[in-house]
């Protein structure tokens, strides 16, 4: 039987509608609403009061009605560079047909669209390149925290590299990475560009370890009750692994995932200026180096950006993990 | 009397900081084929170690339990046990519970339909079968308690080992479980070793009731036979007169032979019997 009903949280607002409001959604309304609003209206306030008082050698910082324009620009230029596109395929075909027509045994040769990357692109590589640096990280850090969590001596062993490794900024990391990928990836056509790869590993060398440690405590948790159930019923240690320890470890594993992709979203931006990956890292970093007086506005619409995107990906971590996790209380927040 | 399990000679040392603790010191019994023993005694009295022994989840360092002719050795479905705190798994739902003994035990002998109605008999013997398919973070701990004694009986074990079962229980929903332990038991015929705190419980459930001394060196103390003849009825054994004067012993070793010296000392893993992690 399916029934329909509002999510608790929007309770108040259908009782707003119909007029009856209860204290306590008159409390609420104020926690979700009211609250909230005036944060933001009162951040926005200081950030103009401060803006105007801040003089750079690009001009004066931008204020909240400067990084709005600025907004509406990106969105224009990207509409702009979609039009010529479009734009230059149209042109491309009457070309070909025209000269087919006169030459019908020509070989047409056609042409990638060459335009710069637009704000949009730029958000499209990032989030690829945060995903397949998080997606890496994980294949290496589960298998790997279940070992640790699951023998002593193993994790007698790593664990020193791990608390030496994992304090380490993305930075220093970088210049190796890219070092180390310019030597290895040799190839005339690459599938994808050196920028790529050198991001995505630092990225996934950055947050492999809340994954790594979360996993290996969540299988040292596992209960003892749990433990000797499976030995009762004389599971191998493939089935124990699988029935017991997995499932039992898995809310700790999903917070490690959720830690890890924030770090991943973080470091991704300070590896793409470095290693010149067409994302929003570049993005930021070729608006400083070019320097006029709309850059700082730019910058500030990337930063409110990678801040959306950074909340938005935690968000679905949490709605997968909600999903997925049998413990719900885990998965409160 | 035919023994089917038989503890000899019993004894356990835990290695401890403060040196080798002697939980338990010469235990022997023998349990016959389809007998309902309880073991009672005041906590810390290494109960629940000899439980364990019998269980294989820990291994004496003296002495040994021979089962069916075979020594023990290591744990195993034969002596399925019912835990204190139920230990289902709370990822998966009741039936699910039950499901993984049974496929453990009988994947190689049952097929996928037997596997099913299996689950689900066991499930009905515990009056659970309205709520198969509920984890259980939605059933009571009653309910909870009920899967896990399905769990332990799917195995079809030689022996079920009950480990206080009902011991974190409200009282109405103790003496529900305990008439449905009772009639499982006369339906069956399990032989099965319980360890309880409730001296009611021992003499309505038992044919034995095993008393322990206080440990440390913890041993049997005295053994009653319980001849109240079954099926036995909670309210008319109230005015038994067999079933008061059992009561009456158990009471008086408990409260007198092994009255409990106060101050208590403080407990440690070693001496409740808890099972450590395995290396």
């Amino acid at each position: 039987m399916v029934t329909l009903t509002f999510p608790t949280w929007m309770e108040p607002y259908r009782a707003l509608a119909t007029g009856k409001v209860s204290r306590d959604q008159w409390q609420a309304l104020m926690r979700q609403l009211l609250w909230p609003v005036l944060g933001i209206g009162l951040f926005l306030l200081l950030w103009q009061f401060a803006a105007q008082r801040i003089d750079t050698s690009l001009g004066q910082f931008p204020g909240p009605a400067q990084v709005w324009e600025q907004a509406g620009n990106l969105v224009s230029e990207h509409q702009q560079s979609r039009e010529r596109e479009v734009a230059f395929y149209e042109r491309q075909e009457k070309y070909i047909a025209a000269r087919l027509q006169q030459q019908p045994d020509w070989e047409p040769v056609t042409r990638d669209y060459t335009g710069a990357p637009t704000f949009f692109d730029q958000i499209g590589t990032s989030l690829i390149t945060v995903m397949s640096g998080f997606l890496l990280a994980s294949m290496i850090a589960i298998p790997l925290g279940i070992v640790i969590g699951l023998s002593s001596t193993v994790h007698a062993a790593v664990n020193p590299l791990v608390q030496l490794f994992k304090p380490v900024s993305p930075l220093a990391w970088l210049p190796l990475v890219t070092m180390v990928v310019s030597a290895l990836y040799v190839s005339d056509d690459p599938m994808v560009s050196k920028s790529f790869l050198t991001s995505m590993f630092t990225v996934s060398l950055c947050c492999l370890w809340p994954t790594l440690m979360n996993t290996a405590v969540g299988v040292t948790s596992v209960s003892q009750d749990l433990t000797n159930v499976s030995r009762v019923l004389r599971l191998n240690a493939l089935s124990h692994v699988r029935k017991i320890v997995l499932p039992s470890a898995l809310p700790m594993m999903f917070t490690g995932l959720r830690l890890s992709l924030g770090i991943a979203w973080m470091v991704l931006i300070a590896a793409e200026m470095l290693a010149q990956n067409p994302g929003l890292g570049k993005f930021v970093w070729d608006e400083f180096q070019n320097g006029s007086s709309q850059s700082l506005g730019r910058i500030m619409v990337a930063v409110i950006v990678i801040g959306l995107i950074g909340f938005l990906l935690d968000r679905l971590m949490l709605m997968l993990q909600r999903a997925l996790v049998w413990d719900k209380a885990s998965a409160q927040r | 009397m035919k023994a089917l399990l038989e503890l000899s000679n019993v004894g356990m040392q835990f290695d401890t900081p403060k040196g080798s603790f002697e939980a338990l010191k010469d235990v022997n019994l023998k349990i016959a084929d389809g007998e309902f023993v309880s073991l009672i005694g005041h906590s810390g009295c290494g109960k629940s170690t000899v439980l364990n022994i019998v269980a294989g989840l820990l291994h004496s360092t003296d002495g040994g339990v021979i089962l069916d002719k075979q020594e023990v050795t290591e744990p195993g479905p034969e002596r399925a046990v019912v835990f204190q705190n139920h230990s289902l798994l709370p990822w998966l739902t009741s039936f699910e519970n039950v499901e993984l003994a049974v496929k453990q035990v009988f994947k190689k002998t049952k097929s996928r339909a037997e596997i099913r109605d299996w689950v689900e008999h066991n499930l009905e013997l515990v009056h659970m079968a309205h709520a198969m398919h509920k984890k259980p973070d939605e059933i009571s701990g009653g309910m909870k308690q009920r899967v896990g004694i399905a769990r332990a009986l799917a195995m079809q074990p030689q022996v079920l080992l009950m480990d206080e079962p009902f011991g974190a229980l409200d009282a109405l929903t103790r003496a529900h479980l305990q008439d449905s332990l009772m009639e499982i038991h006369a339906q069956l015929g399990t032989t099965v070793i319980m360890i309880t705190h409730d001296v009611d419980e021992a003499v309505l459930l038992s044919d034995r009731i095993v008393m322990m001394t206080n440990g440390p060196s913890a041993t049997i103390g005295e053994i009653l036979d319980v001849k109240v003849p079954r099926p036995r009825d909670r309210l008319a054994l109230a005015d038994d007169p067999t079933f008061v004067r059992c009561r009456q012993q158990v009471l008086q070793f408990l409260y007198e032979k092994q009255r409990k010296v106060e101050p208590l000392p403080k407990r440690t893993d070693a001496e409740t019997g808890a099972v450590r992690k395995r290396a």
